[in-house]
């Protein structure tokens, strides 16, 4: 009898969201699909499971891993039949389509815990219609990677402002190096590229309005940033023929050192180490300003795990959200050989590796614009897919710009009605 | 109990009278009834769902033909530009792909000999047939793999250079596509016609060879009305390959560059069930624009089979 | 014969027939023999940008053994193997009953539900495409390869009906009435008179339904997701891991998954080509 008693108030105490000891008692089957399929993460995810196993014995913990790319498509038919109970995801506008068909369980009670409140600088990129959908795990900044050597070798150094940016890629140019590898074939890196170039000429607020379809494609402000890019691309900054590579296969043009830089997320780092490069090469820095008068705005794409609707295992789903965030495990599956990227708690430790290190400071003290989610999860779907084909159309046909914005536009029109 | 005798009897009676009129439905019906749920049933569903808008997750909303109206530029909307090219692709791909027959049949003359192990050259000759249309896909976009692709190897002896390769340029990526899908094509219909010439009669072959007949002659007045049957077969599979092509183009270029290879099947795929694809009502409306192209070459063919249905009997 | 036969051609044509014949096979295989030497090339080649040359060294063992023990290349060809055997048998077991039906029996109906079947098979998959996976969905069949083997039977009822009707029509009718006239019911008629007169067409058809789900790609993605349940051309695909395309390991997959459609080529040959043809001699 007393023991029931301690059951059902444990069970209370955890539906109610009171902190409770991660030793409590849950049980039954904790089903958890994710898509963290490369080899390093893979085994994060792997360890993650095993570990909150070992932790409760009376629970048993099903993991599925799906193909990342897979994934982006599958996850629809996971929610909607027979529903695991944790799914990974991605944060902000790109959570929309499954919180407006109600597949993701609204956590704000989770939000509300004490624990959580060291995560609350993404609490933002969580929120739909003011409530909260999901919970970070990783994030991770974006940035120029560089090749410090062809850097030294003819004299430049990072670059801080457009002028600069513009000399130092003429110099790279006459000297017979690309100043950007980049592969569109998949398109979303030329979203990257639009991402900085317009928050850096016109503000993230204006970014956010245009995806969020408050201003025309047609407006002068964007026709501005498309300017600037264009100067780099009549340059010939970027490598040829970009919209056959994927962006794994126009790495080797910079280990290479066919292209002195990759605008890329620092997921890019372990294959250009693995490609050859060593930190003495390699370097980071981040995007020059080119309107001094807004602030600096970053990428910082959010991964992320949430509740199915359909969960038949709730407890045990939130106190795994809450195990994944708190700082020992955040430190753990963000550190330099799992991971490698930024944790989200506050009070977790950032790792030694010098490209986190940098991304951190760079992200803590110096993106007072905002943090943007990145041009596919801050767009809707399919403004994000018709807006990311004119992007790429953009680079290699530059002269198309009023075609592609006239599209664009009719597609916005059409989109957000 | 006499009256169940009778009954049974009675049921025994009936079902002998009337064997020959029960037994063909009961042999159809289970195959009828699968073909019903997951083919014939289905197309209605996908007529119903072109006239929603739906996400694939949520509810529907009905409205009417307001996917047809952007799809086909109908009333005061633009066509849009993607089923445009999608569907001249379309047409490009059902022009060039009849190719097939005709190198098909070349090939097959060439074959057609008894040389020791002819038999190996035809069934090496058949293999891309036989593997899957991704592997063939995946062996293409290496070999135009710009710079380091065979192909442009090749062409560069010749001094061309195709900016891009020739699946990175607008220009050419979808001819690039629809070569690659000709070559298993070809060999399907190179074993038709094999067949075909093995049953062609040798009298009158002998009789065209005696009134002087030889080569292109004899092939377009002897052997060509003889192959009938074998060039409409080969015609009905390569219109319909041709309208199916959905894996070349799915592993080969993914739609692009630029949207430049789509065709109708792989738009709708896109539309639908694609990473930000939640336009199930609009995917649908593609599907049945595509049905409508391909019921007139069913119609014909159903009536050509129909024809000589009625002239054997 | 037609074209004019070598033996009676001079001995030059003769000589140079039969060499041009292996030199046009190999020009003709070029793509397949290109993957092949893909197949045993090491990684660094292809990140060297020597896609062509000969491999700088010779990675048989390696590449395919990274494909049959560190992959999920085994589960994707059990996969396949699991769902193409039963969808052949049960394709042709029910169009062995259609073409029953439809070849023997005179009713109102046959000739329309004949058609139905051609034009059924003849429509584009996509038109299908939303229903099916919707059904598959409600049937909780999404994700398995039972849902995946029912979809492929059913629609490939729609050739197979084709196919067996007119071979049934070919075979002498006599057969049939002799049997009636001996009192024998219908059913045993089908089971011991006709269905082991059927056997070459069954071969057949069993060979190419097997190559067709073997090597289809469309519906293993729309029905089906990860290594459990998919088969191998989905898999294949899969190798592209994230931070490269492993061009030495999707050739030395392409083999593999590509083996057993042709195994059984080369095993049945004549049925194979009995299959593709039927219909295209009268």
């Amino acid at each position: 009898m007393f023991q029931k008693f301690i059951k059902l108030t444990t069970a209370f105490a955890l539906s109610t969201g009171v902190a409770v000891p991660a030793y409590a008692e849950l049980s039954g089957t904790l089903r958890i699909t994710s898509d963290m399929s490369n080899p390093a993460p893979r085994a994060v995810m792997e360890k993650m499971a095993s570990d909150f196993d070992a932790m409760h014995p009376n629970l048993n913990v099903e993991l599925t891993v799906i193909d990342r790319e897979g994934w982006k498509t599958q996850i629809r038919n996971s929610l909607s039949a027979n529903a695991p109970d944790v799914v990974n995801w991605y944060a902000a506008t790109r959570m929309k389509p499954y919180v407006d068909a109600g597949l993701f369980m609204d956590i704000s009670d989770l939000w509300n815990e004490p624990e959580m409140a060291a995560l609350a600088s993404t609490k933002g990129a969580m929120t739909l219609d003011g409530k909260q959908w999901g919970v970070p795990y990783t994030y991770y900044q974006w940035g120029v990677y560089y090749r410090q050597d062809i850097f030294g070798k003819m004299g430049l150094s990072e670059p801080k402002n457009w002028s600069e940016e513009l000399s130092n890629c003429q110099a790279l140019l006459d000297a017979g190096v690309k100043c950007y590898s980049i592969g569109t074939k998949y398109l979303w890196t030329a979203g990257g590229w639009f991402d900085y170039i317009n928050s850096r000429t016109n503000g993230y607020d204006f970014h956010i309005e245009l995806a969020t379809g408050q201003v025309a494609w047609t407006d002068e402000r964007v026709r501005a940033a498309f300017a600037n890019w264009r100067q780099l691309i009549d340059m010939g900054a970027f490598i040829d023929d970009h919209q056959t590579y994927s962006w794994q296969e126009a790495l080797p043009f910079m280990i290479d050192g066919k292209a002195a830089a990759y605008l890329m997320g620092n997921f890019a780092v372990a294959p250009l180490r693995a490609g050859g490069l060593s930190d003495d090469q390699l370097d980071f820095y981040q995007f020059p300003v080119i309107n001094p008068n807004v602030d600096y705005a970053e990428d910082a794409p959010t991964d992320t795990f949430h509740i199915a609707s359909g969960a038949q295992n709730v407890e045990a789903a939130k106190a795994f959200l809450l195990y994944v965030t708190s700082p020992d495990v955040q430190t753990e599956i963000n550190s330099g050989d799992a991971l490698g990227q930024l944790p989200v708690n506050a009070k977790a430790s950032v790792s030694d590796d010098k490209f986190i290190q940098q991304g951190f400071d760079m992200l803590s003290n110096n993106a007072g614009g905002g943090i943007m989610q990145f041009f596919d999860r801050d767009f809707p779907a399919e403004m994000a897919s018709v807006g990311m084909e004119g992007l790429q159309e953009f680079m290699v046909f530059p002269d198309n710009l009023d075609d592609i914005l006239e599209r664009l536009e009719d597609a916005r029109q059409r989109i957000y009605n | 109990m006499p009256s169940d005798a009778t009954d049974t009897s009675k049921f025994n009676n009936w079902y002998r009278r009337n064997e020959i009129a029960i037994t063909p439905w009961l042999f159809l019906i289970p195959a009828v009834l699968f073909f019903a749920t997951y083919v014939i049933v289905p197309i209605g569903q996908s007529f119903w769902i072109s006239f929603h808008m739906w996400d694939g997750l949520g509810e529907k909303t009905f409205v009417g033909m307001g996917n047809y109206e952007r799809l086909l530029g109908l009333g005061d909307q633009k066509m849009d530009r993607k089923f445009e090219t999608s569907f001249w692709n379309n047409i490009k791909w059902l022009v060039l792909y009849l190719l097939a027959i005709p190198l098909g049949l070349f090939i097959a003359l060439f074959l057609n000999q008894t040389v020791a192990g002819i038999r190996l050259y035809k069934s090496l000759f058949f293999f891309p047939f036989v593997i899957s249309q991704v592997v063939v896909g995946l062996v293409f976009s290496w070999f135009y793999l710009p710079n380091d692709g065979l192909f442009d190897v090749l062409m560069s002896w010749f001094g061309i250079d195709i900016r891009g390769g020739v699946l990175g340029n607008p220009k050419t990526a979808t001819y690039g596509i629809i070569a690659a899908g000709l070559w298993p094509q070809t060999a399907y219909c190179m074993i038709l016609y094999l067949t075909g010439l093995n049953s062609v009669d040798p009298e009158q072959v002998e009789a065209g060879r005696l009134d002087g007949a030889k080569g292109f002659r004899m092939l377009w007045y002897v052997i060509l009305p003889q192959l009938r049957p074998a060039t409409f077969i080969a015609f009905v599979v390569t219109i319909i390959g041709a309208l199916r092509s959905f894996d070349f183009i799915a592993v080969m270029t993914n739609g692009g560059p630029f949207g430049s290879t789509r065709v109708l099947s792989f738009f709708m795929f896109e539309e639908s069930l694609s990473e930000f694809g939640f336009r199930m009502g609009y995917g649908a409306a593609i599907a049945v624009v595509l049905f409508f192209i391909m019921l007139g070459f069913i119609a014909y063919f159903l009536y050509q089979m129909w024809h000589d249905e009625q002239e054997s009997r | 014969m037609f074209p004019t036969p070598i033996q009676n051609r001079s001995r030059a044509n003769q000589i140079s027939y039969q060499a041009l014949l292996p030199i046009a096979l190999i020009l003709w295989l070029l793509p397949l023999l290109a993957v092949m030497v893909f197949s045993i090339k090491p990684d660094g080649d292809f990140a060297k940008g020597n896609y062509w040359g000969l491999p700088s060294s010779f990675e048989f063992f390696n590449n395919y053994g990274r494909v049959f023990f560190a992959s999920d290349m085994p589960q994707y060809l059990l996969n396949s193997l699991f769902i193409t055997v039963p969808t052949v048998i049960g394709a042709v077991a029910l169009s062995s009953m259609t073409g029953f039906a439809l070849g023997v029996y005179k009713f109102r109906g046959n000739l329309l539900i004949f058609f139905m079947f051609i034009a059924g098979n003849f429509v584009p998959f996509q038109i299908l495409m939303v229903p099916v996976r919707d059904l598959t969905v409600n049937l909780n069949l999404y994700d398995t390869k039972l849902g995946l083997i029912l979809f492929h039977i059913a629609f490939q009822t729609g050739f197979c009906t084709l196919f067996m009707r007119n071979f049934i029509r070919a075979l002498p009718y006599s057969l049939i009435e002799a049997a009636r006239v001996e009192g024998v019911a219908e059913w045993k008629i089908f089971l011991y008179i006709v269905l082991p007169l059927m056997k070459p067409a069954i071969a057949a058809l069993s060979v190419l339904i097997f190559t067709f789900i073997w090597n289809d790609y469309f519906w293993a993605i729309v029905l089906t997701q990860g290594p459990d349940t998919q088969p191998v051309t989905a898999g294949i695909t899969a190798f592209n891991s994230q931070y490269r395309a492993a061009y030495h390991m999707m050739s030395a997959g392409s083999i593999v998954a590509a083996i057993p459609p042709v195994f059984m080529f080369f095993l049945m040959q004549k049925h194979f080509i009995a299959g593709l043809t039927l219909g295209a001699v009268k």
